[in-house]
């Protein structure tokens, strides 16, 4: 039957149309989580658009952590500085619109196998690489050795799959839900 | 141990539903109009044949996955990556203290050609398990034909990201990837790329949203951008998750539309712990002690992280590393 929308043998029927509900910087809901017997900060539960809407433009803050590795929400608002690292990164654009400029590094200042991102100073040096224009939903490649900066013509949300670096901010009593 | 080499224990006629009867160790398996019997040395179990086919399916499409796949209460696999346990019981504590609790340890190219052949035997041609139950016909009645494409769909897994030149690739109307009716308000447009001439392979992105709008499966996780061991698996939800997964490594959850509620529990003796209800833009992690099982009401996009470092179940295990991700 598929994507038909046919109801399943001596099943109801199914709605006419639905709804997708996408959370915002305007508009977001929380859960969270309902304890029972257990400690609410073993789940480490935040929200990002909660968490961007108090959040530093291009502050990087964790909202996941396995091992090395994280989850950065960036409150996304006018232009980021420059940055780099020696890993591919990704970006996801939960809200908002942005453009991310891409330079390729004639000299990285990461040494190779290095962790997590750093801001360049000044202009990068390199040829440059493109340019892609996000909106909600999208993700883009933030290939590794090249230089990328954010360009928020409407302020939104970006979500970084990344490596914990010395910009990464860990606020974990913060954002989380603790009781 | 090559696919070649390995023999699937099944009978040589069918029952009398048209159904052949599998064996693997001491485990023996067959099914009839609506169940399927279980049994084992010290036991015996009976599920639904449609629950069963439904878990079933991720077990064998996610190659056992990470940590433990329970069909239900009693029966399940553990990952060993490598080698696979199929148990009765053991995540069960009344089985356990009654001491009809059951494991035996398996080679996995041999429980994944077992489980793949009892699969393809047992799944009818209008039965899908992947499918959400208002897109598939039943799981039920006597042999009617099969459904091989639907059972043996290719597993998406990135190596790179989605949309790099070479790697996997966006899907679309003309790819056999049509919007599912309950994402048809998504945006499909794309993002717009310049990518100056030499680093064609270096400038990509995609949709995700229209991406995950497009998948045909449910309760599927699949790789869709890769940093290192970190692996962006989203995946689209409806109704229940078919298995009850028991984690050997913290994940994490990142609710990108819609709403999932999960009940977790203890992972070794299924006492509840909590329910977390998370709505679009909620993030929270699962510890690696726990076992969890998601209801989604509509049709909801979620993005499963996970950390898939072969390091991690024996650091877990140790408790070198804690169950939890973070202190604070």
């Amino acid at each position: 039957m598929g994507a038909s929308g046919n109801p399943a043998a001596g099943g109801g029927v199914e709605q006419a149309s639905y709804t997708t509900r996408f959370g915002s910087l305007n508009s977001f809901d929380r859960g969270g989580v309902e304890l029972v017997n257990d400690d609410a900060r073993h789940y480490a539960f935040s929200n990002v658009f909660d968490v961007a809407s108090r959040s530093k433009p291009w502050e990087k803050v964790a909202v996941g952590k396995n091992m090395e590795y994280v989850l950065e929400v960036v409150r996304a608002e006018g232009i980021s500085e420059w940055r780099t690292a020696a890993h591919d990164e990704f970006a996801v654009c939960l809200d908002g619109e942005v453009t991310l400029d891409l330079v390729k590094l004639n000299s990285s200042p990461l040494a190779e196998g290095s962790e997590g991102s750093v801001a360049i100073n000044g202009e990068p040096a390199g040829p440059r690489m493109g340019r892609v224009f996000l909106k909600r939903g999208h993700q883009a490649l933030l290939p590794a050795g090249a230089a990328y900066r954010f360009t928020a013509t409407v302020t939104g949300v970006l979500l970084i799959q990344t490596i914990a670096g010395p910009d990464t901010q860990f606020r974990w009593a913060e954002i989380c839900q603790t009781v | 141990m090559t696919v070649s080499e390995i023999q699937v224990a099944q009978s040589e006629g069918t029952n009398a539903e048209g159904y052949h009867e599998f064996s693997l160790g001491e485990f023996t398996f067959r099914r009839d109009e609506f169940f399927v019997y279980i049994i084992w040395p010290t036991g015996n179990h009976i599920m639904s044949a449609d629950a069963f086919l439904r878990a079933l399916q991720r077990d064998v499409a996610w190659d056992f996955f990470y940590g433990v796949v329970n069909f239900d209460g009693v029966f399940g696999t553990v990952n060993h990556y490598g080698t696979v346990d199929i148990f009765a019981g053991r995540y069960n504590e009344s089985y356990r203290k009654a001491e009809l609790d059951y494991s035996e340890n398996v080679e996995t190219p041999q429980i994944r050609e077992t489980f793949k052949a009892v699969l393809a035997d047992w799944t009818n041609s209008t039965f899908d398990p992947f499918a959400s139950p208002h897109e598939t016909g039943a799981a039920f009645g006597i042999k009617n034909g099969e459904n091989l494409s639907a059972v043996t769909r290719r597993r998406v897994a990135a190596n790179r990201m989605v949309a790099v030149p070479g790697d996997e690739q966006i899907r679309s109307d003309a790819s056999g990837f049509p919007v599912n009716r309950m994402f048809r308000d998504v945006d499909q447009s794309e993002p717009v790329i310049e990518v100056e001439p030499g680093f064609e392979g270096e400038v990509a992105a995609f949709s995700l949203f229209a991406y995950l709008s497009r998948s045909d499966v449910t309760w599927n996780p699949s790789v869709v951008s890769a940093c290192k061991d970190s692996l962006f698996c989203p995946t689209t939800e409806e109704y229940i998750l078919p298995i009850i997964h028991g984690n050997d490594r913290v994940e994490w959850f990142l609710q990108l539309s819609d709403q999932i509620t999960w009940e977790v529990e203890d992972r070794d003796t299924g006492a509840v712990r909590s329910r977390v209800v998370m709505k679009a833009g909620d993030i929270c992690a699962m510890p690696a002690d726990i076992r969890h099982q998601g209801y989604s009401p509509k049709r909801s996009m979620l993005l499963v992280w996970e950390n898939n470092s072969g390091d991690i179940p024996d650091l877990i295990a140790s408790g070198k590393t804690p169950t939890y991700p973070i202190e604070f």
